[in-house]
């Protein structure tokens, strides 16, 4: 239809992803805490198993012990950034949702093809005050998840829509 | 027990489905003629052999077995012998002796009696019923299960008739409904009414208001009643065992595309399996030769024996292979011996993929698989899942299948595209895109070395195209009515190369259907088109109902509650 006959994209120089939409609804910044939370204890584990191999004798072992500490250090910088890019925007008919700045991705769901709506709330999210809402089709593979939202927004989002997908529901 | 008929009188009324109310109007009750008695809102049993089927032949080979292992004994008991058997321990012997024997009998004839009651209970306990919203099964003794599938929700009907049961004039019915382990099934049925119920149960499922043209399905009327000396029925358990597998009634013979037998051979053969077989071959032979030792043989035979078991059943299980236009969806049918056949009404297919492997092209061989949203117990043809629509077919099989498949998408006007999706390499003309099809930038030849000129969609009114692959080719069409959501993505390699990925969400089954290495502005622009044209498509598609006319708002489409009840009460 409209796509073929796109100019040569040799004279727009983005690399990147780019949208016009700039007005998105972002994450509570407090969710940092949690991917924080959850990257540290995580990579702790991992950083010991990794050391494993020091511990039974190999000398260099202590290499993929550090390298690991590094990646996951690294990885632990980036999360504000990580989190600030996650967005969702309600559009008349869809919701459109990005997250991701190295690995961006972004995902158009009609919300006529919601199956359900699930708010989920971990320990350290809890205490404070955020949860995690999962927008679920009738494909596995939508992965519709936008976190560090807080409770009373989740709740509101959640009623909006299955208030919206009742009005535009569709066969499976 | 005799409650059991009153009860259909009370239920419907006392247990009015809420979430139908809006799809079928009170009326529809009193509209529909069907052409069995079975699909009339009642509960009725099934087959009266149904536990034989079911398990009984496992018990009554079981019980087979030991009496052929005593009949030594028992020849020894009455005639006189020299009574030496196994010996010390022996049960037998023990009973004797203690003169248990009464006991003993009284004992086996008890349990035998206990079996038959329990499958006779088995079969009184287990109904079903058909009315206007849903299908419905209740079985179970001790624990009782209680199964139903809203009609406007069916995915398709299954009629299988494995090899047994087909014998007898058996025939098992799976309607099948979204999700896994979802399925009502009805097993087993008298063949006759089987079809007649599938037509009925896809004729008050299609929402029609009016008795339906065309033939289809009034062969069943009288199902159980049939012949009931000895000699008519045996006729007629010939007869329908001999009968063509697509009743000629069913489908305009034009609308029908069958297969033969040769090229289904063919393309057996002309598997991965067996080019794996023949390495096999080939390295046995070089490692006999080499080391000289013969036993290597040894493990090349059970090889053997498996392969040829496996090409054989893959052929036996395709041949009479059918695909038919029924005026309630595609008609799927296939089988020698045990045969299947299943209908999937309009709108219940997600997504198609055509694809062809190497070892297909010289022979322009193609293969057609769909997702679907229900799984289906029974596998399908060539021994693979139910999703291959298609084994094996040449281009001309191709249009056609897909013409039926998507009837909205193949249509006149697209299906050159399509063509060009199949054979096109995307180079052999001149321009950007000539083909109908944007495809990956040349600077994407890093990441598709070969597919990089067909590596590309198009968009149609109805669908979404992605073209992949220039050695094992394929074309996955996606129509926008069925899509779920779509999403497009870019990691740093794809960054670097200012290219992305995009992967239209389908529900899960064989096809995934996303393309990589596109340019970035044509990546995004076709996540625009998608995602709109999903929504604009919901408005309008109202294939879940296909034969109800444009009665309905688009926004009371039926509601996609879940889609399966254990329980009545589960509704609560």
């Amino acid at each position: 239809m409209s796509v073929q006959d796109q100019t040569d994209s040799a004279d727009t120089p983005a690399r990147r992803l780019e949208r016009a939409e700039t007005e998105w609804q972002r994450v509570s910044p407090k969710y940092i805490v949690v991917d924080v939370v959850g990257y540290v204890i995580f990579g702790a584990l991992m950083t010991a198993a990794a050391f494993v191999p020091f511990w039974v004798g190999w000398e260099f072992g202590w290499i993929l012990g550090v390298g690991m500490a590094v990646l996951f250090l690294l990885v632990i910088a980036f999360t504000p950034r990580r989190v600030r890019s996650i967005g969702y925007l309600l559009r008349e008919d869809d919701l459109l949702f990005r997250r991701g700045i190295m690995f961006q991705r972004f995902v158009a769901v009609p919300y006529g093809r919601m199956q359900l709506v699930d708010i989920t709330r971990g320990p350290v999210a809890r205490a404070l005050g955020l949860a995690e809402l999962k927008f679920v089709t009738a494909a596995a593979s939508s992965g519709v998840l936008i976190p560090g939202l807080p409770l009373e927004t989740a709740e509101q989002l959640r009623d909006h829509l299955v208030a919206v997908a009742e009005t535009r529901r569709a066969g499976l | 027990m005799s409650e059991q008929r009153d009860e259909p009188q009370g239920e419907p009324a006392s247990q009015p489905d809420p979430a139908t109310d809006t799809a079928t109007t009170p009326a529809a009750t009193h509209g529909i003629s069907t052409s069995t008695d079975l699909a009339d809102g009642e509960w009725h049993r099934l087959h009266p052999a149904t536990p034989l089927f079911r398990g009984g032949i496992a018990f009554i080979v079981v019980l087979g077995i030991v009496i052929s292992n005593f009949r030594d004994r028992a020849i020894d008991f009455f005639f006189g012998g020299d009574g030496d058997f196994a010996g010390e321990g022996d049960p037998i012997d023990f009973i004797v002796e203690q003169e248990l024997v009464l006991v003993a009998l009284l004992a086996l004839i008890g349990v035998l009696l206990l079996f038959i009651a329990g499958f006779w209970l088995s079969w009184r306990m287990h109904t079903f019923r058909i009315t206007d919203e849903v299908v419905e099964v209740r079985s179970g003794i001790l624990f009782r299960t209680n199964r139903k599938g809203r009609l406007d929700r069916i995915q398709g009907v299954n009629v299988g008739r494995p090899f047994i049961p087909r014998l007898f004039g058996a025939a098992k019915l799976e309607v099948s409904v979204a999700g896994n382990d979802a399925n009502v099934q009805l097993s087993y049925l008298h063949s006759r009414t089987a079809d007649a119920l599938r037509a009925d149960i896809l004729r008050l499922a299609s929402g029609a208001r009016r008795e339906a043209s065309g033939g289809a399905g009034t062969a069943g009327g009288a199902g159980s009643a049939g012949a009931h000396d000895l000699g008519g029925m045996l006729d007629e358990r010939v007869s329908e065992f001999l009968a063509p597998e697509l009743d000629p009634a069913l489908a305009e013979p034009e609308a029908v595309l069958r297969m033969n037998p040769g090229r289904l051979i063919g393309s057996t053969v002309l598997s991965e399996t067996t080019i794996v077989f023949v390495l096999l071959i080939i390295g046995l032979t070089v490692g006999i030769i080499v080391s000289g030792e013969l036993f290597l043989l040894v493990g090349f035979l059970p090889a053997l024996l498996g392969l040829g078991g496996y090409l054989v059943s893959r052929i036996t299980r395709s041949l009479r292979y059918s695909i038919a236009s029924t005026p309630d969806g595609v008609r799927v049918g296939f089988g020698l011996l045990s045969t299947t056949n299943e209908t999937l009404p309009p709108g219940r297919i997600h997504s198609v993929r055509v694809s062809q492997p190497l070892l297909w092209r010289p022979s322009g061989w193609w293969q057609i698989a769909v997702n679907r949203a229900s799984r289906s117990s029974q596998s399908g043809a060539a021994g693979q899942q139910q999703t291959t629509i298609l084994p094996v077919g040449n281009l001309d099989d191709v249009r056609t299948v897909l013409r039926l498949l998507l009837p909205d998408v193949a249509t006149d006007d697209v299906m050159p595209v399509l063509e060009r999706g199949l054979t096109s390499s995307g180079r052999d003309e001149e321009g950007a895109a000539p083909d109908g099809f944007v495809n990956s930038p040349p600077r994407a030849r890093i990441l598709r070395w070969f597919s990089q000129p067909r590596n590309g969609f198009a968009v149609s009114d109805g669908a979404v195209m992605l073209r992949r692959g220039a050695i094992w080719r394929d074309l996955a069409i996606v129509p926008f009515p069925r899509m779920q959501s779509v999403s497009v993505r870019q990691g740093p390699l794809l960054r670097s190369l200012r290219l992305a990925a995009i992967q239209v969400h389908t529900v899960a089954g064989p096809i995934t259907p996303s393309l990589g290495a596109l340019d970035v502005t044509q990546a995004m622009e076709l996540f625009d088109t998608v995602a709109g044209a999903a929504i604009r498509s919901a408005q309008t598609d109202r294939t879940h109902r296909w034969r109800s006319g444009s009665g309905e708002a688009p926004g009371e489409a039926a509601p996609a509650e879940p889609t399966i009840e254990r329980t009545p009460e589960a509704e609560a």
